[in-house]
């Protein structure tokens, strides 16, 4: 259970997670934010105000599937480092997700990354399509990372060091 | 061990100076405080307890526990988790209570 | 010699800093004292982004918060800052004394707000006096403010916020987090910062406690058992984990030693994390002219330590008679801010032990 050891339940993913159609249409933004904490710079960060915290800052995030374009502008912004995107249209095979990160080394584009679950094991190297430097102040990377599609909903991390060169 | 790089952080450590520790020469630097230098030349025994001699160490790093009391240049209890690095500092494990000076 | 000051604030914290910038801004001069020699308080160590809302700087890390905070106290004709000015005591003819470059000071304040934070709880088990044995805020101090590797690999005890986040700092500084324990059947921190960690692979153990600490000379490893539902030790549920660094984690005291020594009305409030001073609306103790702010009165976040201080710099100002009007205005909309940042599942608590103590106040107030 979540509040025993920190691992958001099936259940808990399944009330966050867009349907199959939304995601048929591109990358989304998944909050996987479940408590209700007084918190709210997700919804400042999207600039099509597709994150809403209503009726108080207590409340957890809903996003708009519909308004949202996956841009992953939040991603970077969440305090609690809780929103991934999720892109199921990239490829034939594979899926996109970018994921916040914040220790060294930072991969580089075009390298292996161990691609890790939510319970922090290790689901296998994955290519790193994108590193984007959250900026000088930020200093939150997003990573993205192809994985195939049946992983899109699993992998939520990377094992930082140890990258290899890609193929 | 000082970290050298790190994902948020910089670090301002000052000038490279060198103090003392028991008569051995340790290198600090003028922004950090005695306990980190100790700390970075691997040195977290600082001090013995008053009456079992038992080894002793920091506690909190902010100057609320007493832990960390060590005699500076002659004075005894003095925090080093909140004193800064010197050039020349004579720093020395404290052996229980310490001796106030009386000049 | 005597030193004359309008506003006096003991400790340049996230609550001291605003208590200041807020009694300036309506035209007090402003005195703080602080004990280390920056000012900042626990924010010069954050390295992790702020919850809240806008008005609490969401979204920034801590440490940028106490930059600005620090800078713009700085830049403020009203108001100095004393570093390395320890507050030895508060009198009853209204003198403050200050121990300043090992000189014993003299302070004769209007007004006293006492922002003086908290200090971190001990946990009793042999062993626990072996060097390696921090609280985490030590090792917080060391890694981020020094930038010197606290450990090699690190057991964390406590699964508060201050705990989860001192893992993921841990694992940012290149330290081994071998786990995290905590004796309470949940997580008591936020469920965020614990999947952050988790995903990292940083095991947390609900249910467990440590029975003892071993090294020779210094800390090799700790034996961890189960708890049961009364809180006891399982016999045969033994483990050894093995590390050079054991984090304390396990709760805040307020620093309350000041509003003792200057009299005020203390309550043992279970809510607030311990002895806090009584204090009304404005944030002002039963000794008029006294007032707490941020984690003294009541362990709880850095957003509602800023708030807090805001509301006793205002109302602090206000009772100088400064700008009685907007005073008021400021106040009220602090107030609110604070019934916003409390209004959830999380502030509860507060809620519960802020009505307690109101109540002890009430029924003073009657008795006299």
């Amino acid at each position: 259970m979540l509040i025993q050891n920190g691992i958001p339940t099936a259940e808990d993913i399944l009330s966050v997670t867009p349907s199959e159609e939304r995601f048929s249409k591109g990358p989304v933004a998944i909050a996987e934010c479940f408590q209700k904490i007084p918190c709210n710079p997700c919804t400042k960060a999207c600039v099509k105000k597709a994150i809403r915290v209503e009726p108080d800052i207590n409340e957890t995030p809903k996003v708009d599937f519909d308004t949202c374009n996956g841009c992953g502008a939040c991603i970077a912004r969440c305090p609690g480092l809780a929103i991934f995107v999720v892109d199921k249209t990239y490829s034939e095979t594979e899926a996109l997700v970018k994921l916040p990160f914040e220790f060294l080394p930072i991969p580089k584009e075009g390298q292996l990354a161990c691609g890790l679950n939510r319970s922090g094991e290790e689901l296998g190297w994955f290519p790193v399509v994108k590193v984007i430097s959250g900026g000088k102040k930020n200093m939150t990377y997003t990573i993205g990372l192809a994985v195939p599609k049946e992983l899109a909903m699993e992998v939520r991390n990377i094992k930082a060091g140890g990258y290899q060169d890609g193929r | 061990m000082r970290i050298e790089q790190h994902p948020i952080l910089e670090f301002d450590r000052g000038e490279k100076v060198t103090f003392f520790f028991n008569g051995q020469e340790i290198d600090g630097y003028t922004e950090e405080t005695i306990a980190a230098a100790l700390h970075a030349a691997g040195i977290r025994e600082l001090g013995h307890s008053p009456e079992l001699h038992r080894p002793r160490g920091l506690f909190c790093a902010i100057g609320n526990c007493s832990s960390c009391f060590m005699t500076v240049d002659g004075q005894p209890n003095v925090r080093v988790c909140v004193t800064k690095v010197k050039a020349g500092m004579h720093v020395e494990e404290q052996e229980g209570k310490g001796v106030i000076r009386n000049d | 010699m005597i030193r004359e000051a309008e506003v006096l604030v003991i400790g340049g914290g996230p609550a001291g800093l605003c208590a200041a910038a807020a009694a300036a801004s309506l035209g007090a001069k402003v005195l703080v004292c602080e004990r280390d020699y920056v000012p900042g308080g626990q924010l010069v160590k954050q390295t992790h982004k702020f919850f809240g809302s806008e008005k609490q700087y969401a979204g920034d890390r801590g440490i940028h918060i106490g930059k600005m905070l620090v800078e713009e106290a700085l830049a403020n004709p009203n108001i100095e800052i004393l570093t390395e000015a320890t507050v030895l005591g508060i009198y009853e003819d209204g003198i403050v004394t200050v121990l300043h470059d090992n000189k014993h000071l003299k302070i004769r304040s209007k007004k006293t707000i006492v922002t003086t934070g908290a200090s971190e709880k001990f946990l009793a088990f042999p062993g626990n006096d072996l060097p390696g044995i921090y609280g985490a805020g030590a090792v917080q101090t060391l890694m981020n403010v020094a930038g010197v590797k606290p450990a090699e690999r690190v057991l964390m005890v406590g699964a508060g916020n201050i705990g989860l986040i001192v893992s993921y700092q841990l694992m940012q500084a290149g330290v081994e987090v071998a786990g995290i324990i905590e004796a309470a059947p949940r997580i008591g921190g936020y469920l965020v910062h614990a999947s952050k960690v988790r995903r990292a692979g940083v095991p947390i153990r609900t249910g467990y406690t440590v029975k003892e600490a071993y090294g020779n000379g210094k800390l090799e490893g700790v034996i961890i058992c189960r708890l049961d539902e009364k809180w006891q030790q399982i016999p045969g549920t033994e483990e050894d984990i093995p590390c050079d660094t054991l984090c304390l984690a396990v709760g805040l005291t307020p620093l309350t030693e000041l509003c003792w020594q200057a009299g005020c009305q203390m309550a043992y409030i279970r809510e607030l994390s311990g002895h806090v001073p009584l204090v009304n609306e404005n944030l002002e103790t039963t000794v008029p002219g006294i007032y707490a702010a941020g984690d003294v009165s009541g362990i709880e976040e850095a957003s509602s330590a800023m708030v807090e201080g805001r509301l006793a710099g205002y109302a602090a100002a206000e009772s100088l008679g400064y700008e009685p009007e907007k005073a008021k205005e400021l106040k009220e909309a602090a107030a609110a801010e604070l019934s916003e940042l409390r209004s959830g599942p999380t502030g509860a608590r507060i809620l519960a032990g802020l009505e307690k103590s109101a109540s002890l106040l009430a029924a003073r107030k009657g008795g006299e």
